[in-house]
């Protein structure tokens, strides 16, 4: 079972929000879900290597070279709030 | 060409009608436009299939394509200009300033854009309820979910709103929204269509793929998808190009039905008595038509739903952290400081069903359970595609239901989770193998617990080994012929 703190430590590492409600109902969905998910534990998995990735893929790599990226205001055009050339945030410190 | 006619032609039908100049694509385009239009102006009477519709002016097509068909695509592709949120209010008012690489690639082969279609948030769900739209309805029962997450491609290609649309598969996404809604859906080899472009869900299992009436137009679909692209490091070029099906029997073909997935007592998912027989029957078809059934062994495929819901929620609590209020879409208002800003704006864009999925993939990477979750998903995972390489030693195609029961009820499985997850125990584990697999639909199911009516639609699902889609299309045409499914009743 998570408990309430573990589920605020989570959103904390998440950087989500949560209200009251949510943070109740989280706790539980979450618990049932591992639940399930915990099966996996039961398994003899000794020795197994683990797959990150299904299909090899080698000398992906191109060469570097510098090519034409977003042109500046483009790539500010969608921003919520822009200054300076440059995309505008609220102070890390209040 | 009358209305009739024209919804009656299938994408491959029509794209050879404008290449023989017996059908003029432009009038197509219109034709469909106005059909995705109506679904869109009929608000809540209508089927909700999409997020936006191409207006008269966005009707540019290159010259001398070969296709003239206009597309469905799913939200979360982006397409330059159009707005594009995958299902999520935190995406709001978002129109990318580039267009991904699959909907390039049938644009360049003449495929204009119809529209936009709805879907789970970030592909995130299997019934289209999670949507920041609302939901989309099924056209064979409109108190039904079409399915998920491209449930909006599939209702739109059911109902005959769209002649074929675009979608993304993670653990089922093409496939089970194809068997609930009546049609096809092919989940290509993982890598082998480009997944720039794509609104990122699970990045080691997305794969964009078609919807479509039937298998040929999944082919000819496909083969215009499929190519290696330097925008992304894990596409490959296909070992062989993709050719129209044309097989008329299955001789020689030997069908392998996983034991494990195939009754067993204690699955984990049920399959409901109408989808059993349905499967039992395409079973016989097929070996009416020259192949062999056998079971084979996949002793670790019970365990893949429980290593997906660790490994999809992981990449996903990683790939969603870029919305953050900074750059594009929503951003809270009046936030005291720069983390209230990211907690509040991703506490407000996201939906339910989004936030479980990151907190889940948050904990399962926190440290301490890194090892117990993580790190055993990813050795499941290696189990599961073992299994399936064991499997291809004896067999050509592996055959399941698609889905263990028809489409739901709206709002049926919203409460439960995992309920919800068991929609996918038969997708999920050629997601994590990263083989091809395809849906085609075998026949109606009597309702469940209602009223004899004309029933609901019921897929089958074979799969093959990796790139081997050439075999897995010409099978799936020669069943498709065989079983002969009238999927009219669906449109509108």
């Amino acid at each position: 079972m998570i408990e309430r703190d573990e589920v605020l430590h989570v959103a904390r590492l998440a950087r989500l929000a949560l209200g009251e409600q949510e943070i109740e109902a989280m706790a539980s969905e979450l618990s049932a879900v591992l639940d399930h998910v915990a099966k996996i534990g039961e398994l003899d998995l000794d020795g197994v290597a683990p797959t990150s990735h299904v299909v090899e893929v080698s000398g992906a790599l191109r060469p570097d070279e510098p090519r034409p990226c977003l042109p500046r205001e483009v790539a500010l055009a969608q921003a919520p709030a822009v200054s300076d050339g440059g995309f505008l945030v609220p102070s890390p410190q209040a | 060409m009358s209305a009739g006619g024209l919804l009656e032609l299938t994408a491959a039908a029509a794209a050879d009608a404008i290449a023989a100049g017996e059908l003029d694509a432009a009038e197509l385009c219109a034709f469909y436009r106005q059909r995705a239009a109506s679904d869109r102006a009929a608000g809540e009477d209508g089927l909700n299939c999409f997020t936006w519709v191409a207006g008269e002016a966005a009707d540019e097509r290159v010259p001398a394509a070969p296709l003239g068909v206009p597309l469905a695509v799913k939200d979360l592709f982006c397409t330059e200009g159009v707005p594009s949120q995958s299902g999520s209010r935190i995406l709001e008012g978002y129109r990318p300033p580039y267009t991904a690489t699959a909907v390039t690639r049938l644009r360049h082969a003449g495929a204009s854009l119809l529209a936009k279609t709805n879907q789970d948030e970030f592909a995130m769900g299997s019934s289209t309820e999670n949507s920041a739209f609302g939901p989309t309805l099924n056209p064979w029962d409109r108190a039904r979910v079409p399915g998920g997450s491209s449930g909006g491609s599939a209702a739109a290609v059911a109902a005959g709103l769209a002649p074929w649309a675009l979608g993304t598969d993670t653990g089922g996404s093409i496939r089970q929204p194809a068997a609930l809604c009546g049609i096809v859906g092919l989940k290509p080899t993982y890598g082998s269509v480009s997944r720039y472009g794509m609104i990122a869900f699970a990045s080691s299992l997305d794969q964009a793929g078609p919807l479509t009436r039937d298998v040929t137009d999944a082919a000819l679909m496909l083969g215009h998808m499929v190519a290696r692209d330097p925008c992304d490091a894990t596409s490959l070029a296909h070992p062989e190009p993709i050719g129209l099906p044309s097989a008329e029997h299955l001789r020689g073909v030997r069908i392998g039905v996983p034991t494990e997935l195939h009754g067993s007592s204690d699955s984990g998912a049920a399959i409901e008595p109408g989808v059993r027989r349905r499967f039992e029957e395409a079973l016989a078809t097929a070996e009416g038509l020259g192949a062999s059934v056998q079971e084979v062994p996949l002793p670790h495929a019970p365990h893949a739903l429980s290593a997906y819901y660790v490994l999809a929620p992981a990449e996903a609590s990683s790939n969603l952290a870029r919305f953050d209020g900074v750059r594009y879409g929503l951003r809270a208002k009046d936030a005291s400081d720069l983390l209230d800003m990211y907690t509040r704006t991703r506490h407000d864009g996201f939906g339910a069903e989004v936030k479980r999925r990151i907190m889940l993939g948050t904990y399962a990477l926190s440290a301490g359970y890194y090892d117990a979750y993580y790190g055993r998903a990813q050795k499941v995972r290696t189990k599961v595609a073992q299994d399936f390489a064991a499997a291809f030693g004896a067999v050509d195609l592996i055959a399941t239901p698609t889905a263990p029961g028809v489409a739901f009820e709206l709002g049926e499985k919203t409460a439960d989770p995992w309920a919800m997850y068991l929609s996918d125990y038969f997708t999920v584990p050629m997601s994590l193998a990263g083989i091809p697999a395809i849906s085609i639909p075998c026949g109606l199911s009597e309702q469940p617990d209602g009223p004899a009516g004309p029933g609901l639609p019921v897929g089958l699902q074979l799969a093959a080994p990796a790139f081997h889609e050439n075999r897995l299309l010409d099978a799936a045409y020669a069943l498709e012929r065989a079983l002969a499914f009238d999927p009219t009743a669906a449109h509108v």
